[in-house]
């Protein structure tokens, strides 16, 4: 892919890539891991805390507490991106809170605003999932189609 | 009067007679916001999008030129301005408040130098006696309309740059007092197959490249001719390439006076990553600091160079590399030219 797009590109344009890559200040892989690792690790660690209030507190089973863990989740990444503090804490942590269903929220939430201006039906309605649609799209497919060979397997079993 | 291939002397030289700098709150921590004319304490600006907050920055801009010019806005001829909103409406609705015969203009980030010298080219063809060059962008609705919702969690690279929440105008006279335009060179469209819409400066330094030789090479001026060259927005990426590129295509400004509004804009702060950008970026810098430096006298003749990268969200998702545009404004201190007429 990345070769065929370099043949392209004309010998002057091949060169002036090469020259502006220079000046390019790398990403901060190692400290971007880091971070990522920690903060990750940080909102696993309060979904497990949730998890185990629901089983020992609300007598959720071990199956049914994911529900109300991953709702709690939701509430406070939506709250944080309505108060402005998400998208500050996510340059500074990355994948560590993309990734995570936090991520999921802050993506439909952000949206949402952003096109409150436009009215309730046409902007928040219709905008509000542009990040998470493909998310959705996807995932359910890749759902499917494991669910599908899930299935087919223990047919054959 | 062209010269050269792309280049205009304004024999008349044309005068800027009032010129504005407005300003957001992240522009006012900045080491530029004793420049700026009007700073506002909320990205909102009183209004229920940002949409219309750019506006209210725009028009105040022009409001604030046509006084410190001196005038009234039935005085100005015609107006010419662009931003970075779809179909700019930011300029449209600026000029349906304004009533100035209007007409829009685009080249992103460059808009400010198009717009000061096609002003000047109208005066000094004696087309108008005034004209009112303005231009503007906001922080989150450029956000918005090119890349994440604004409160999406996405981390920057460090060859992002910042957009400007601010606008910028000039009222170009016939006659009057104050730094005059001397010439103007038109860019051409550089690509170089960057594509990358998180380096933009590294996408635009070659179209600066271009037009500084262009400049030089049509008006046949030394290359130590300004005490200042000044580029748009190329940020601390593009400023450090087009500084190796401009002695290997033997063009020898003296690096230390070859600044960028990009950088001066926010200083050191990491932040911003590689500088700040944006229609306002130069238009700012250009009419509130640069202008008010020459006033003072720091510097007698000035040669502004606006970038612009004229892309689109959807050209981008489409796998388009990057056109990129510079134009070049030269602009002499009140004094070189004996005073006001």
């Amino acid at each position: 892919m990345a070769d065929q797009k370099k043949k392209k590109l004309t010998l002057v344009q091949q060169e002036y890539q090469e020259l502006a890559k220079k000046h390019e200040p790398p990403r901060p892989l190692l400290s971007n891991f880091t971070r990522a690792f920690l903060v990750g690790g940080v909102i696993c660690l309060i979904g497990q805390a949730l998890q185990e209030m629901f089983i020992h507190y609300f007598h959720f089973t071990e199956k049914t507490a994911g529900n109300p863990t991953v709702a709690v989740l939701i509430f406070i990444s939506a709250l944080l991106t309505g108060i402005g503090l998400y998208d500050r804490i996510g340059q500074w942590a990355g994948a560590g809170t993309s990734v995570p269903v936090t991520g999921f929220a802050n993506s439909i939430a952000s949206a949402a605003i952003d096109h409150r201006s436009e009215g309730l039906v046409l902007g928040v309605g219709g905008n509000m999932f542009k990040l998470a649609g493909s998310v959705i799209l996807f995932g359910v497919g890749a759902a499917f189609l494991i669910g599908l060979i899930k299935t087919l397997i223990k047919m054959g079993g | 009067m062209r010269q050269g291939h792309q280049s205009w002397v304004f024999s008349t030289k044309p005068v800027i007679a009032g010129s504005s700098a407005i300003g957001g709150p992240f522009e006012a921590q900045g080491p530029l916001a004793d420049d700026f004319d009007t700073l506002h304490g909320h990205l909102m600006i009183g209004q229920d999008s940002w949409e219309k907050a750019e506006r209210v920055l725009l028009e105040e801009a022009c409001d604030k030129a046509i006084e410190k010019a001196g005038l009234t806005k039935e005085k100005i001829h015609f107006m010419l301005a662009g931003d970075l909103m779809n179909q700019s409406i930011s300029a449209n609705f600026s000029a349906r408040t304004l009533a100035i015969p209007f007409l829009g203009i685009f080249g992103a980030c460059s808009t400010s130098m198009e717009g000061l010298a096609l002003a000047a080219q109208l005066v000094d063809s004696r087309s108008a006696d005034y004209v009112l060059a303005a231009t503007s962008s906001h922080n989150a609705a450029a956000e918005k309309q090119y890349r994440y919702p604004t409160e999406y969690g996405s981390q920057k690279p460090p060859t992002a740059q910042w957009t400007v929440t601010g606008a910028g105008a000039a009222v170009v006279a016939s006659q009057g007092n104050g730094p005059r335009i001397q010439a103007a060179t038109i860019g051409r469209i550089v690509d170089m197959g960057m594509s990358d819409p998180f380096n933009m400066g590294g996408a635009m330094a070659p179209a600066a490249l271009s037009t500084l030789e262009t400049h030089f090479r049509d008006l046949q001026l030394p290359h130590d001719h300004y005490d200042l060259v000044v580029t748009g927005d190329l940020g601390k990426v593009g400023h450090s390439i087009l500084s190796e590129l401009l002695p290997k295509h033997n063009v020898f400004i003296p690096l230390e006076r070859y600044v960028d509004c990009g950088m001066l804009i926010y200083g050191d702060n990491p932040n911003v990553w590689s500088g700040g950008s944006g229609c306002g970026c130069c238009a700012t810098v250009t009419y509130g600091h640069l202008l008010r430096r020459m006033k003072e006298g720091e510097w007698k003749r000035i040669l502004v160079v606006a970038t612009g990268a004229l892309l689109s969200p959807i050209s981008y998702q489409q796998g388009e590399s990057i056109p990129c545009i510079a134009h070049a404004v030269a602009i002499e201190a009140e004094q070189l030219s004996g005073g006001g007429v």
